[in-house]
């Protein structure tokens, strides 16, 4: 689904949400209340201007509107692979994102993330991975790595990893997936308004992804360890 | 002592980080906590999962403690790994160590572990800004061969104080993935000059991209890792926007350049070709007094 | 051809070491292996080897009879993950766990 659409099908006409390039900010209005929105659009590779382009509007949000919900729109196919990116430190331009992300949860800022198409690697993690909890579309797609590089990195056969892909969880990119690992709390279908209302309710900031994995059993050693070492 | 700490194991850099026999290890090797995941993979698992963790003593006080083994799987956060991780830091919250240490040597997320992998490292990264914002501090030693790399990369980061040795790297992605993706024109995985220029220790400290620079040398971690027990800055909004500005105005600077030396010419070292062939010492000198902006 | 092959051995008549702690030696990673040493209660040699270098039974079970041979322990279970090491690394391993847990080297 592209953003117009999903804006459209979330707000109807209460939203000024624009494009610049890769990067999508604005607010919208829902349920009576203003809403910030902060994303990116085009599967784009996030790379340091993009990372920090986000990081702004989100410190801004917060220094401007205390405890205004935030809406991270997430389509990206991961980090820019690029040598300028690296020498002028994307780690740190992401760190920075996920930090500023971080302090608006701390601040009481709702912040809800949504994969409306692709979530990749790094540009996951310091997006919608950052939020109180991410949802995403149906028909969206998250993954680490594409197979073929995957295949090249682990020297794994392309074949092996092919197959894994259609009937392991670990390897399965679909977002139906995702829920039973605990990586992504909701699905939002047909009624999508629905789903951001109830996720905009939904005010539990602890980190309960492992939690939620063993409980629906797409990941099931994760929270036995914590507790394990917590009892250690 | 005068080995090297980037050729040490990851146990053997952590016993010589801490105080002398001081190491308490959680989910030790003979609790088998291993990867449900690599044995349908042909890959052997490893006892500990890569990663050893526990509480130690670091100068007569108490920290918690992990340290990442670099040559299992690359150092790559699986299921179980990240979980170890996840559980110190929590531990962290409850327990309240005068400061938490990792010794990162990572590729990010365990390709092997994929989506559980991915998870994880963002499960870690969360329980290392809940430390961070208890007011803990947080310490990253980066000083192996692999480096620090990917979603690692990006969690060591969040830390109050990192501390990289000269040939250590802390990046986001290796050499090899971008050569793949657009040509060695673009970034030469071959090149190690060019390689260490760009992602290596000296370049990340006369940047401002690391906090402290010490030579390949477990005392020097060491020594490194005390000071940074006193060393916490909260992320505050002020913080943050003074962050966004020092790190905008850095690629304001740089332009369309791509090339280290002449980053670092623009930010004010001197004689930037001469860094290569400098010790540690040499360089820590060097850095632009804006602190790398 | 992808799976991990485990083997098992046992030997008997060994001198038992004075109590020790588990320990660990080497990393698994290519072309190595990590041995973890851990009591035991009768005087066997108990020795557990998983490795993904598939079809060399023969070779671990005369690298294993020597390091039997060589140190003659009992009261105590070898684990070994192993990622083709050669029967040189295997046997140094050995010997360093050994060493480990206050066992004399040879």
């Amino acid at each position: 689904m592209d953003w117009p659409t999903l804006a459209a099908r979330l707000f109807g006409d209460a939203h000024a949400i624009v494009a610049d390039g890769d990067f999508l900010g604005g607010t919208a209005t829902f349920d009576g209340a203003e809403i910030a929105v902060v994303g990116t659009t085009n599967h784009a590779a996030v790379g340091v201007e993009l990372a920090l382009r986000q990081a702004r509007a989100i410190l801004a949000t917060i220094e401007a509107h205390p405890g205004r919900p935030l809406l991270l729109l997430v389509d990206t196919q991961g980090q820019k692979l690029r040598r300028r990116d690296e020498l002028l430190g994307i780690h740190r331009a992401m760190a920075h994102l996920g930090c500023c992300l971080d302090l608006a949860r701390r601040e009481g800022h709702p912040v809800v993330g949504l994969v409306y198409d692709q979530a990749l690697s790094g540009g996951f993690i310091t997006s919608g991975l950052m939020a109180d909890a991410c949802h995403a579309l149906p028909e969206a797609e998250i993954r680490v790595m594409r197979v073929p590089a995957m295949a090249r990195v682990t020297k794994l056969p392309e074949e092996l990893l092919e197959s894994l892909s259609l009937t392991n969880p670990v390897f399965a990119p679909g977002v139906a997936n995702y829920v039973a690992m605990g990586g992504v709390r909701s699905l939002w279908e047909h009624d999508l308004a629905a789903g951001l209302r109830a996720a905009l309710a939904d005010r539990d900031t602890a980190d309960r992804r492992a939690e939620e994995g063993a409980r629906r059993g797409g990941r099931r050693v994760a929270a036995d360890v914590m507790r394990r070492v917590l009892e250690a | 002592m005068n080995a090297s700490f980037a050729e040490l194991s990851a146990r053997e850099r952590l016993a010589a980080v801490v105080d002398a026999g001081s190491f308490h290890e959680w989910l030790p090797p003979s609790e088998r906590v291993t990867s449900p995941h690599l044995a349908q993979l042909g890959v052997p698992a490893a006892f500990d999962d890569g990663v050893a963790i526990g509480r130690a003593a670091l100068d007569g006080r108490t920290i918690l403690v992990a340290a990442q083994e670099g040559e299992f799987m690359g150092g790559g956060v699986g299921e179980v790994h990240g979980a170890k991780l996840v559980g110190l830091l929590r531990r962290a919250l409850r327990d309240r160590p005068d400061a938490v240490v990792l010794l990162a040597e990572s590729g990010g997320v365990r390709l092997h572990e994929a989506n559980a992998g991915l998870i994880a490292v963002s499960e870690v990264m969360r329980a290392l800004l809940d430390v961070r914002a208890a007011g803990i501090p947080t310490v990253v030693l980066i000083g192996g061969a692999n480096g620090c790399f990917g979603g690692m990369g990006i969690v060591a980061r969040c830390a109050d104080t990192v501390v990289m040795s000269d040939i250590a790297r802390h990046a986001m992605s290796g050499p090899e993935v971008i050569e793949s993706a657009h040509g060695a024109g673009e970034f030469d995985s071959r090149d190690r000059a060019l390689v260490w220029r760009t992602t290596g220790g000296k370049h990340r400290w006369l940047t401002g991209d690391c906090d402290v620079l010490v030579e390949d040398d477990p005392d020097a971690f060491r020594a490194a890792a005390i000071a940074a027990m006193a060393r916490h800055r909260p992320l505050t909004l002020a913080a943050l926007q003074q962050e966004s500005a020092l790190l905008q105005r850095r690629a304001d600077v740089d332009g369309d350049n791509a090339d280290a030396f002449e980053l670092w010419s623009r930010l004010g070292v001197a004689d930037a070709r001469s860094v290569p062939d400098l010790d540690a010492a040499a360089v820590r000198a060097l850095r632009p007094a804006t602190g790398g902006a | 051809m992808v799976g991990m092959e485990t083997l098992h051995y046992a030997f008997d008549g060994g001198r038992a070491l004075p109590p020790f702690a588990p320990a660990l030696v080497g990393v698994v990673a290519s072309g190595n292996l990590e041995v973890l040493v851990e009591p035991a209660s009768g005087t066997g040699c108990r020795i557990d080897v998983d490795t993904s270098a598939r079809g060399f039974g023969p070779i671990w079970e005369a690298v294993l009879r020597d390091f039997h041979a060589r140190h003659g322990l009992g009261g105590l279970v070898v684990s070994i993950h192993d990622m083709g090491a050669t029967p040189a690394v295997v046997s140094l391993r050995l010997d360093q766990a050994i060493s480990a847990i206050g066992g004399a080297t040879p």
